[in-house]
């Protein structure tokens, strides 16, 4: 047991935290997480970079053919579609929810009547599931449902049309219900982040004669640094982790037009039992996430200092 | 009022009457009758009321018996990840442990990782261990994905309390799980209400690791079973849209009990 019974008062602020020696009980509180996140996260990745370089359908024994499964992917024309998809979902998914999140919060900043309310309505998607998400937009876009019927009264009626099952449209009308759900999150963020501006700030600027514009120009965006760093990570991340919402509404289809790398990866993995194939499309995730994860964690490394 | 007011509520409250629309749409459409839905279309104005879609989405749906799968992963998911990752953060925030800065950044790396690369390895570990198809693989996955995040938030908070009132403890002879138990882990009330909360909804939302580590149908948890009503149901819309409104309640019962620790573990790093 690590009883400290003399303790210096002067060294009192720093130094007791740093107890000398560990003792068994305080080693299992570090090492049963640690053993345990090992065991079903660590120990599991390295299994996955392996298995992207062999060939294996989960019943024999997995073929080694090093990077044979990457030279497939250019000849992949699924891939070579998945993979766009992704890039246009992270540009429009990350930026439209960035841009609208940070557009929210700074409409919804200030304290004033209503904006409780305000907040409340467009944070409230927050909390559903995607498939509910997704479930709650196939209402809205089936053939007769409210988004034709709105078409129809405005005129319209050319535009119509089953926006799930047309591949020039899957993509776009599976990304509408994300955005809905994302923006809300992102405002929180932002809201968070705006809160910890010193309003002191802004009195100066004002004193200065600054604009509305000139106001956000030059005091909140530089202010808001760290909190752009933060979102930029979340909704790299986010996107590429995006799987539930495109997988609850069309599976990625009609004909791959709304496949994510990560929807693919899913198919590959469970539905066609390539397993090899599919953990080398889970590395190319990876990679592409690789970034964002050191830049992340450089980060809280310093903050922690 | 002045008319910059005017154009404030004018904006702001179009925008929250557009977002709440979705969620009214769908709570209509829960309550219409079927026939009204054929008959009408779903973009129709309502003219039934019934709450036959709950009873059907419910109970041969399998919606009770779904929820019942979720609430048993979810809750000792959120308690045993709450637990072991409450016990790291304490020893690694408030001990000499050796490289503990570097332990901190390995746990939290372990869940900044893609999902999709430990499908494949999770899902047959769990065939090995023969608990594949049983709602502990979710579990034991779901505690070991969700460790790193919540033990790196816990430390944070934990080293902000200051070191006299462990002092306290020990000069009165408490051990090392006492003071963890009976003084810091109350005083991390708060992180823990706000990490509780987010990792009720997250868990309780997943869909991936379920469709992962389970196959039968009578295992599968709400959200992957909301997918198994969608095709079941194919046209019935009121059963489906009933069927999300009912997934939705713990969360929002959730979201609703813990709102102000909700959002600011949402925020959780922007302030940093």
């Amino acid at each position: 047991m690590a009883v400290l019974t003399a303790e210096r008062p002067k060294t009192a602020a720093r130094a007791p935290k740093r107890r000398r020696r560990v003792s068994p009980v305080l080693l299992a509180f570090v090492l049963v997480p640690l053993l345990v996140e090992g065991f079903w996260v660590f120990w599991p990745a390295l299994q996955g970079f392996y298995l992207a370089l062999t060939n294996w359908d989960g019943v024999s024994a997995p073929a080694f053919v090093g990077f044979g499964n990457f030279a497939e992917m250019f000849s992949d024309d699924i891939f070579k579609t998945a993979a766009l998809d992704t890039v246009i979902w992270l540009v429009l998914f990350g930026g439209l929810s960035a841009a609208g999140g940070l557009a929210l919060a700074t409409l919804l900043q200030r304290e004033r009547r209503g904006v409780g309310f305000y907040r409340a309505a467009l944070f409230t998607p927050v909390v559903f599931s995607l498939v509910a998400t997704s479930l709650i937009w196939q209402v809205i876009y089936q053939p007769d449902g409210v988004f034709n019927k709105v078409l129809g009264a405005l005129g319209l009626e050319s535009w119509q049309h089953s926006w799930l099952a047309d591949p020039k449209t899957a993509l776009y009308a599976v990304l509408v219900p994300a955005l809905w759900r994302q923006v809300g999150y992102v405002m929180v963020l932002y809201l968070a982040g705006l809160k910890g501006i010193d309003p002191a700030l802004y009195e100066a600027a004002k004193l200065d004669g600054a604009t509305a514009w000139q106001q956000f120009r030059n005091v909140t965006w530089p202010q808001l640094r760290s909190v752009n760093s933060v979102v930029l990570s979340v909704i790299i991340i986010d996107s590429l982790r995006s799987f539930d919402v495109v997988w609850s509404m069309t599976k990625g289809g009609p004909y791959h037009s709304s496949e994510l790398l990560s929807t693919y990866m899913y198919a590959t993995a469970f539905q066609s039992l390539r397993l090899g194939y599919a953990s080398a499309l889970a590395v190319v995730i990876f990679v592409l996430a690789f970034g964002v994860i050191v830049t992340y964690l450089v980060r809280a490394f310093r903050e922690d200092s | 009022m002045k008319p910059r007011t005017f154009g404030f509520h004018l904006v702001a409250g179009g925008l929250a009457v557009l977002w709440l629309l979705p969620i009214l749409l769908v709570l209509t459409t829960s309550v219409r009758s079927f026939p009204d839905i054929a008959s009408n279309g779903l973009g129709a104005l309502p003219s039934s009321f019934t709450l036959d879609g709950f009873g059907q989405a419910w109970g041969e749906g399998g919606g009770g018996h779904a929820m019942l799968n979720s609430l048993l992963v979810t809750i000792p998911t959120v308690l045993l990840a709450l637990l072991l990752s409450a016990a790291a953060a304490f020893a690694l925030s408030r001990y000499a442990i050796p490289f503990r800065r570097t332990l901190i950044l390995v746990m939290l790396s372990g869940n900044l990782l893609p999902p999709q690369i430990l499908l494949v390895p999770v899902a047959k570990l769990a065939e090995l261990l023969g608990i594949y198809d049983t709602l502990t693989a979710l579990i034991v996955v779901q505690v070991g994905f969700g460790l790193g995040f919540y033990t790196f938030v816990l430390q944070g908070f934990m080293r902000s309390i200051p070191d006299e009132v462990q002092q306290a403890a020990l000069i009165d002879g408490a051990g090392v799980v006492q003071i963890f138990w009976r003084i810091i882990l109350p005083m991390t009330r708060p992180a823990l209400a706000a990490l509780g909360a987010l990792a009720f909804t997250w868990t309780f939302n997943d869909l991936l690791w379920s469709i992962t580590v389970l196959r039968t149908g009578s295992v599968m948890p709400v959200t992957p079973a909301l997918l198994g009503l969608q095709g079941q149901y194919v046209s019935n819309w009121n059963v489906i849209a009933a069927g999300s409104v009912l997934a939705a309640v713990p969360t929002v019962a959730v979201f609703l009990r813990f709102q102000k620790h909700f959002i600011s573990g949402l925020a959780i790093g922007a302030i940093k």
